[in-house]
C-alpha cells in the first residue's frame, strides 16, 4: 500500500517537474556553483523526455515483436532445427555490453537517434527472446495432452494455450528491456540522439551538477515507474491464467 | 552425409554469401574520411581462389555432415577470414603510405558472423563435455593471442591506431580490469554479508531490497556522474582524503558506481541461494549439533554457491560493459578509446575501445558459466 502511494506521489512529483520545471529551481540551486543556472534550458525537458520515450518505445516494440515471432518459429516443428544455436546465441548475445554496441552502430548508421534505435532494438531482442522461448518451451507436458485432447489444432493451441500461459514471463523480459533500453537511451546523446542523455552530459561537460541530477532524476523515476507498471502487468496477468505468483 | 538440406547451414550460406559479394575492407586516405570499399575477391591477389573457397565451405554447410567435421570447417573458415583481413590491409596499403587506413567493413563482419554462428552450431550439436569446453575456450584465447602476435594483421586499421597508442592501451586495459574487478570485490565483500543477514533476519528484506532495486534503475551516465561532485566534495573535506588519491574525477568515482550497481545481483542471489536450501537439510545439520555459524558455513554456503557464483557471473559481465561509460567522466579504461573516437569520428579508435570491452565480456561470461556449471554438478557427485 505505501509503495502504491509511493509510486503515484513519484509520478505527480514527475508531471509537475516537467510541465513546469523553472518552479523547482530551488531544488537544485544548491548544488550549483559560481551562479550557473539550476535547470537545464537549452532544450525543453518536456520534449527531450519526449523523444527518450519514443525512442525507447520504437525499440521495445520492435524488438519485441520481431522477438516474439523468431521465439514462436524456433518452437514450432520446422524451426526446431534452430533451436540449440537460437540459445547460444542469446546467452552469448546478452554478454555484449550495449554501450559498444551502440558504438559499433555508428559507422553503419552514422550520429543520429538511428544508431541508438539500433542498438536498442538488438539488445532488447534478447530478454523478450530468452523469456519467450522459456514460456513456451518450459510447460508441463500434461497441458499439451490437454490441448490435444480437446481437439486444438497446433495454431489454436498457440494462441489460446501457449501464449496466454507464457504471457506473464513474456512480460517479464519486456520489462528488463525497457528499464535497460531506458539507461542505456540516455548513452545514445554522446551519438547526438535526442534523449535525456544531453541534460546529463551538458552537466558533465560544464561540471553543473544540478544538470546531472535533474537528468538522472526524470529517467530514474520513468524507469522505476515502468518496472512496477509491468510487474503490476505480470501479476494479472498470472492471475488471469491461474498462476498465483 | 544425406541428401537433405541443413536449413541452419542455409541461413548462415545467406548470411556469408552477402559477405563475399559486400565490401570486405574500407580504403581510406586517411583516418577520418570515408572511403571506398573492396570484396574480398579484389582485395587479394588470390582474392578469387580464396572468395571460391570461402563459398564453397558455406555451401557445403548446407548438407548434413558429423558435427566435428562442420566444426573444423568453420573453425579454419574463422581464421581464413581473419588472415584475409590482414592480408588485404598489407597488399592495399602503397609502401611508405602512414597516412591510408583499411578498415573492416560489412562484408567482413557478415563474413566473421556467418562463420561464428556455425561453429557455434557445430558446438551446441556436439554437446561437449566441461572440460573439453574448457580447453575449447584455452585455445580459442590461444589461437587469437598467436594471431595476434604473429603481427599477420599488422596493417589493420584497429591495429593500427594499437601499435600508435601502445602505452595507453596497456594503462586503459588495467584501469578497465581494475574498475571491473575491483568493483566485483567490493560488492563480494559489502554484499554478501549484507544477504546472509538479510536471510537471517526476514524484517530487513524488503527495505534493503527496495532501496538496492531503485539503484540500479538509475541510468548508468547520472549515477556516474553523481559520484563526480560528491567525492569532490570528500576530496575537499575529509582531512587526509585528498592525499589518498581520492578526488571527485578519475577512478574513484567510477569504481564506487559500479560498486552500487553490482549490489542487487550480489545480495539477492545469496538470498535467493541460501533460501532455496531445502529446511529438512538445515534441521539435519541442527540435529548433528552443529552451532548456527557452523550451519551457515559448512551447509548453506555450499549449497548456495551455484546462485552466488551466477551473481558473480551478472556482474562480472553488467561491470566490464557499464566500466565503458567511465571513459566519459574521465575514470579510464577502454571507453577512454570509444569515446574518444566518437568525438573525432575516428571509427577504427572506437573499434580499439570496443572490440577489447566485447572480448573480455564474452570471456567473462562463457568462463563463469562454466564454473557455476562446475558448481552445479558436484554436490550431487555424479559427473557424466
Amino acid at each position: 500500500m505505501t509503495g502504491r502511494v509511493l509510486l503515484t506521489a513519484a509520478m505527480l512529483f514527475l508531471l509537475a517537474f516537467l510541465a513546469s520545471p523553472d518552479s523547482f529551481a530551488w531544488l537544485f540551486q544548491p548544488v550549483t556553483r559560481n551562479n550557473a543556472p539550476a535547470i537545464y534550458s537549452q532544450t525543453s525537458l518536456l520534449s527531450l523526455t519526449l523523444s527518450h520515450l519514443v525512442l525507447v518505445g520504437l525499440a521495445v516494440a520492435a524488438s519485441t515483436l520481431v522477438a516474439l515471432v523468431l521465439a514462436v518459429l524456433v518452437t514450432r516443428p520446422a524451426g526446431r532445427e534452430f533451436l540449440p544455436l537460437a540459445r547460444t546465441v542469446t546467452s552469448v548475445g546478452q554478454t555484449f555490453p550495449p554501450v559498444a554496441v551502440l558504438a559499433l552502430a555508428v559507422p553503419i548508421m552514422g550520429f543520429g537517434a538511428g544508431p541508438t534505435l539500433v542498438a536498442l532494438f538488438l539488445y532488447g531482442l534478447l530478454p523478450v527472446f530468452e523469456n519467450t522461448l522459456a514460456g513456451l518451451t518450459g510447460q508441463p507436458p500434461n497441458v499439451a495432452e490437454a490441448a490435444r485432447g480437446m481437439g486444438l489444432t497446433p495454431w489454436q493451441r498457440l494462441w489460446q494455450v501457449d501464449l496466454p500461459l507464457a504471457l506473464p514471463v513474456i512480460l517479464t523480459g519486456m520489462r528488463l528491456t525497457a528499464v535497460i533500453s531506458l539507461g542505456t537511451a540516455t548513452i545514445g546523446s554522446t551519438v547526438a540522439a535526442r534523449t535525456l542523455g544531453e541534460v546529463i552530459i551538458a552537466g558533465l561537460l560544464s561540471s553543473n551538477t544540478a544538470f546531472v541530477l535533474q537528468g538522472g532524476m526524470v529517467v530514474g523515476i520513468i524507469a522505476v515507474l515502468i518496472h512496477e507498471g509491468f510487474q503490476m502487468l505480470e501479476r494479472s496477468a498470472a492471475r488471469r491464467v491461474g498462476l498465483t505468483r | 552425409m544425406t541428401a537433405r538440406l541443413d536449413r541452419p547451414g542455409l541461413l548462415f550460406a545467406l548470411i556469408g554469401l552477402a559477405g563475399l559479394v559486400l565490401p570486405l575492407v574500407q580504403f581510406k586516405p586517411n583516418r577520418i574520411v570515408p572511403g571506398e570499399g573492396i570484396a574480398l575477391a579484389g582485395a587479394l591477389p588470390a582474392g578469387w581462389p580464396l572468395t571460391a573457397a570461402l563459398a564453397a565451405i558455406l555451401l557445403a554447410g548446407c548438407l548434413h555432415w558429423r558435427a566435428g567435421l562442420r566444426l573444423a570447417l568453420a573453425l579454419a573458415a574463422v581464421v581464413a577470414v581473419l588472415l584475409s583481413l590482414g592480408a588485404a590491409a598489407t597488399h592495399l596499403t602503397p609502401p611508405d603510405n602512414t597516412l591510408a587506413r583499411v578498415a573492416p567493413a560489412t562484408g567482413f563482419w557478415l563474413l566473421l558472423l556467418a562463420f561464428a554462428l556455425m561453429l557455434a552450431d557445430g558446438l551446441a550439436r556436439l554437446r561437449p563435455s566441461l572440460i573439453l569446453r574448457w580447453m575449447l575456450l584455452g585455445g580459442a584465447l590461444a589461437l587469437v593471442a598467436a594471431l595476434l602476435a604473429s603481427g599477420a594483421l599488422e596493417g589493420v586499421s584497429v591495429m593500427r591506431e594499437y601499435t600508435v597508442r601502445r602505452d595507453s592501451f596497456l594503462r586503459e586495459a588495467q584501469a578497465h580490469l581494475l574498475l571491473a574487478f575491483g568493483s566485483l570485490g567490493l560488492a563480494l565483500a559489502v554484499g554478501l554479508p549484507l544477504g546472509v543477514g538479510i536471510h537471517q533476519t526476514p524484517t530487513l528484506r524488503r527495505p534493503i531490497l527496495s532501496v538496492l532495486n531503485v539503484l540500479q534503475t538509475i541510468p548508468s551516465l547520472a549515477l556516474f556522474g553523481i559520484m563526480i561532485p560528491i567525492f569532490g566534495w570528500i576530496a575537499a573535506t575529509v582531512p587526509g582524503a585528498a592525499q589518498a588519491g581520492v578526488s571527485g574525477i578519475g577512478v574513484f568515482p567510477a569504481l564506487v558506481a559500479l560498486f552500487l550497481y553490482s549490489l542487487l545481483p550480489v545480495v539477492s542471489n545469496t538470498l535467493t541461494g541460501l533460501s532455496g536450501v531445502s529446511p529438512a537439510t538445515q534441521e539435519a545439520a541442527t540435529g548433528l549439533g552443529l552451532t548456527r555459524a557452523q550451519v551457515l558455513g559448512q551447509v548453506l554456503v555450499p549449497l548456495a554457491l551455484p546462485v552466488m557464483l551466477a551473481a558473480v557471473r551478472i556482474v562480472l559481465v553488467q561491470n566490464i560493459g557499464l566500466a565503458v561509460i567511465a571513459g566519459l567522466i574521465g575514470g579510464g579504461g577502454f571507453g577512454t578509446f570509444v569515446f574518444q573516437g566518437l568525438n573525432q569520428t575516428a571509427m577504427d579508435l572506437v573499434l580499439l575501445g570496443a572490440l577489447p570491452t566485447i572480448a573480455l565480456a564474452l570471456v567473462a561470461g562463457i568462463a563463469m558459466d562454466l564454473l557455476v556449471e562446475a558448481a552445479s554438478r558436484r554436490p550431487k557427485g555424479d559427473r557424466p
